[in-house]
C-alpha cells in the first residue's frame, strides 16, 4: 500500500519523487527533506527559504530543493504549513545524527529534555535528547538527537508531562 | 469538583476569556465568561442533551454549532427556537430547553421590534473568509457597505482554523486561520464605509430588490436593506450520515467540535472517532489531539484517503490508525455517546460480516463532506444546480459570480465548497464585479478582477489535488449570454 492509503510515506517513495538528497550530500551536512510528494496548491515554503534553496515550477508544484544550497537552517520547517519539512543531520562522528521537526503540542519541549521518538507511524523507537528548540507562530522547530539508524525514520516527538 | 471540559492550555491558542456572566439554565445557576455561547457555556459544565425531538422524544445534542441545524433550539427569555450555539451569555438571561415543538408566544405577548429602512450601495450576507474579503474591496472601492453575520463574532469559520493556511503569501498562506478572521474583521469593523450587523439573520429577498434582516443584539430590529447589489456568501453545513443512533448527542459535525475546542476553548470529549478521512476530518482530528481529545480511529469507506497526504502523515505520527475502507455501524448509549461500532466494508461499500469492531468512545464526529448553505438563494428565486463536485445544490452563475438573479452575487462555500483561499479570491471577485458593474470600479478594478480570475482558473485550481471541485465549478458557470436567456425564461425578463 502507498502513502495516499496509509499516511505514512516510505523512504523509497521519496527516492522515487526524486525528494532524497544523495548519501554523499547527508553525510556532509544538515539538509532538509520535504516529505511533500503531491501536487498541492502550496507555496509556502519557497517563500519561507532565506537561501532560495527551494523552487517550484507552479504553484502546485512539488518542491524541489537545490541541496547545495540548503544549509540545513530549518527556517522553513516553522513555515511549512502541512509539517512537512524535516532537516536530518547525518554528518556527525559517532553514533548520532540529528532531526530537526516541528512540533505543535503542550507541554512545550525544552532543551536538554529527553522526549519519545515517534516513527511517522506513531511507533516509539526509543528516546532522545532535545538539543535545540526555538518557535515561530506557535510551531516549536525541536531538534533531537537520534540513533544514527532512525535518522530516516524519527519524524515526531512527546513530550511527557 | 466540578466539571469543567475547558481548555486553560493549548499549544496553539491562549484563550482570552472574558468577564464571569452568570445565567440560569433551568433554574439553576451557571457561570460562565463573556464571548462564549450559551451552548458552549453549558456543554463546558456537562450538559449533552439540548432538545428532544419532537415525536419520539429521542435526545438531541449538539450538531453544528454554527447555527446551521436545529438541534439546539432552546427558550431564552421567553422566547423559543433560539440557537443557543450562537446564542451570546449574558447576565441574568433564562434558558429552557424545549421537548419537541415549542409553543410560538402570541402577538400580544411580545414587545413589537421596530422596522428600520437603510440603503446602500452593496449588502454582503455573510461575514466569513469571502464575505469579509468582498465587503473589504467594495469598501475600497468607494461602495458604502452593510455587512450581516448570524454570529455574533466575525469570521465565519475562520476563527476555528488553528493549522496555518497553505496557498502563497498574498492570500495569508501561513497565517492561521483564527488569525486571519481577527485581521479581516478588525479592518471591516474599522473601515468607514462598512456598517456591520451581527447576530442578525437575513431572512428574505423582496420584491427584487430589499432584504430583510432580523437582528437579535444589541437591540432587536427589522432591518429592511435597499441594496443596489447583494453579495451572498452564506457558508456550508455539515452534511449527516445515516447509521443507527446517529441523533445520540455525542454524534456531532466535526466542525462542530471544531467550533467548541477552538473558538470556545472547550474540549468535546475524552475519546472520539472520526468518521470521513477528507481534509476537514484529517484536520479536525489533529486538532482534538492537541486539544487533549484521544482519537481511537479515522473510518474512511473508500479505498484511499480523501484528504491531502501532509494532513493524514501529521496524524499517523502521533500514532491515529486511518482505517480506509471502514465505516460506522452505530452508536451505542443511553442520552449520550458511550461507544460505536465500526466494520470494514466489501468492493461494494457493504459491511464484511464478522469484522465489527467497538471502540469505547464519547464522540463520534462526522466528517463526509459539507453542502453549500443556499437557504438565500433558494428564498430569493435563483436558479440552482445539483453539483455533486460541489457538495450539492449551488446557484449557478457567471464567471464574475453574478447569479440568475442580476446584482446578486455568490462567493465562497456557497457557492460550491472549496477552501479559504479560494473563498477570499471569489469575495474579491464578486466584489469588484459588482463595483464594474454600478460604475464604481475603475480600469484598476477591471484589471485586478482579470488578474485573480486567471490566478484562480488557470493556476490554483489546476492543482490535481483539487480537480474535483474545479470540474464542479465549470459545471456551474455559464456564460454571459446563457445567464440572458435563463433570466429572460425563468423571470420573464425581469
Ligand atoms: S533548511 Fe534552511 S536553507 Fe534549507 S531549505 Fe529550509 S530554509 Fe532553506
Ligand atoms: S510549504 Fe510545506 S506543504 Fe507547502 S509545498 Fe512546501 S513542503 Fe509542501
Ligand atoms: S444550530 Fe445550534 S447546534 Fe446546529
Amino acid at each position: 500500500m502507498g502513502f495516499r492509503e496509509t499516511g505514512v510515506i516510505k523512504v523509497g517513495e521519496l527516492e522515487r519523487l526524486g525528494l532524497m538528497p544523495s548519501r554523499e550530500r547527508l553525510k556532509k551536512g544538515p539538509v532538509v527533506i520535504a516529505e511533500c510528494p503531491e501536487e498541492i496548491p502550496c507555496n509556502i515554503c519557497v517563500d519561507a527559504c532565506p537561501f532560495k534553496a527551494i523552487s517550484m515550477d507552479k504553484i502546485y508544484g512539488i518542491p524541489r530543493i537545490d541541496w547545495d544550497k540548503c544549509i540545513g537552517c530549518g527556517v522553513c520547517v516553522a513555515y511549512c504549513p502541512g509539517l512537512a519539512l524535516f532537516v536530518v543531520d547525518l554528518s556527525k562522528y559517532g553514533d548520532k545524527a540529528y532531526v530537526t521537526l516541528p512540533h505543535e503540542f503542550y507541554p512545550p519541549p525544552r532543551k536538554n529534555m529527553t522526549v519519545k521518538l515517534l516513527s511517522r507511524d506513531g511507533r516509539v523507537l526509543g528516546a532522545g535528547r532535545v538539543v535545540k528548540v526555538w518557535s515561530y507562530n506557535n510551531t516549536w522547530v525541536v531538534t533531537v538527537e537520534v540513533p544514527k539508524e532512525y535518522a530516516m525514520e524519527v519524524r515526531g516527538i512527546w513530550v511527557e508531562e | 469538583m466540578e466539571i469543567d471540559y475547558r481548555i486553560y492550555e493549548h499549544p496553539i491558542i491562549r484563550f482570552k476569556r472574558g468577564r464571569r456572566v452568570r445565567f440560569y439554565f433551568e433554574g439553576r445557576v451557571v457561570e460562565a465568561y463573556e464571548g462564549e455561547s450559551v451552548l458552549a457555556a453549558l456543554y463546558a459544565i456537562g450538559v449533552r442533551v439540548f432538545t428532544w425531538s419532537k415525536k419520539l422524544g429521542r435526545p438531541r445534542g449538539a450538531f453544528c454549532m454554527i447555527g446551521k441545524c436545529s438541534s439546539c433550539f432552546a427558550v431564552v427569555d421567553g422566547v423559543p427556537n433560539r440557537r443557543i450555539c450562537i446564542e451570546p451569555v449574558r447576565e441574568g438571561i433564562r434558558v429552557e430547553r424545549q421537548r419537541g415543538l415549542a409553543e410560538i408566544p402570541r402577538v400580544e405577548d411580545v414587545e413589537p421590534v421596530e422596522t428600520v429602512n437603510i440603503e446602500t450601495d452593496l449588502l454582503v450576507v455573510g461575514g466569513g473568509p469571502a464575505g469579509l474579503k468582498a465587503a473589504l474591496t467594495a469598501a475600497d472601492q468607494g461602495m458604502d457597505v452593510v455587512l450581516v453575520d448570524s454570529h455574533y463574532r466575525l469570521g465565519g469559520q475562520l476563527v476555528k482554523q488553528t493549522h496555518k493556511f497553505f496557498g502563497s503569501k498574498e492570500y495569508f498562506g501561513g497565517k492561521r486561520g483564527f488569525q486571519v478572521a481577527e485581521e479581516l474583521s478588525k479592518k471591516v469593523l474599522e473601515h468607514p464605509r462598512i456598517r456591520v450587523y451581527r447576530s442578525s439573520e437575513a431572512y428574505g429577498f423582496f420584491d427584487n430588490k430589499v432584504v430583510g434582516v432580523a437582528v437579535k443584539y444589541p437591540k432587536p430590529l427589522n432591518l429592511v436593506v435597499k441594496a443596489d447589489a447583494v453579495i451572498a456568501s452564506t457558508g456550508a453545513m455539515e452534511k449527516g450520515l445515516l447509521f443507527e443512533n446517529n441523533d445520540l448527542p455525542g454524534v456531532m459535525g466535526a466542525g462542530g467540535a471544531q467550533t467548541l475546542m477552538n473558538e470556545y476553548g472547550v474540549r468535546p470529549g475524552d475519546k472520539a472517532l472520526v468518521v470521513g478521512a477528507g481534509n476537514v476530518g484529517l484536520i479536525v482530528a489533529y486538532q482534538l489531539l492537541q486539544a487533549g481529545v484521544k482519537v481511537e480511529a479515522l473510518v474512511e469507506i473508500m479505498p484511499r484517503i480523501g484528504g491531502w497526504f501532509v494532513h493524514a502523515a501529521k496524524l499517523r505520527r502521533y500514532g491515529v490508525p486511518i482505517l480506509t475502507r471502514h465505516t460506522i455501524v452505530k452508536a451505542i448509549g443511553e442520552n449520550r455517546v458511550e461507544a460505536a461500532v465500526i466494520t470494514r466494508v466489501d468492493e461494494n461499500y457493504r459491511p464484511i460480516g464478522g469484522s465489527e469492531k467497538k471502540l469505547d468512545v464519547d464522540l463520534v464526529l462526522i466528517s463526509i463532506g459539507l453542502t453549500p448553505d443556499t437557504r438565500f438563494f433558494s428564498q430569493a428565486g435563483a436558479v440552482l444546480k445539483w453539483i455533486p463536485e460541489l457538495g450539492g445544490f449551488t446557484p449557478i452563475r457567471t464567471r464574475y459570480l453574478e447569479t440568475s438573479i442580476e446584482n446578486i452575487y455568490v462567493a465562497g462555500d456557497a457557492s460550491g465548497i472549496e477552501e479559504a483561499t479560494t473563498a477570499f479570491i471569489e469575495g474579491e471577485i464578486a466584489a469588484l464585479s459588482a463595483a464594474i458593474k454600478l460604475g464604481y470600479g475603475s480600469k484598476e478594478a477591471v484589471e485586478r478582477r482579470e488578474k485573480l480570475l486567471s490566478y484562480l482558473w488557470d493556476e490554483y485550481r489546476l492543482s490535481p489535488v483539487v480537480s474535483r471541485a474545479r470540474a464542479g465549478k465549470l459545471k456551474a458557470t455559464v456564460s454571459e449570454e446563457e445567464m440572458m436567456l435563463i433570466r429572460g425564461k425563468k423571470f420573464g425578463g425581469v
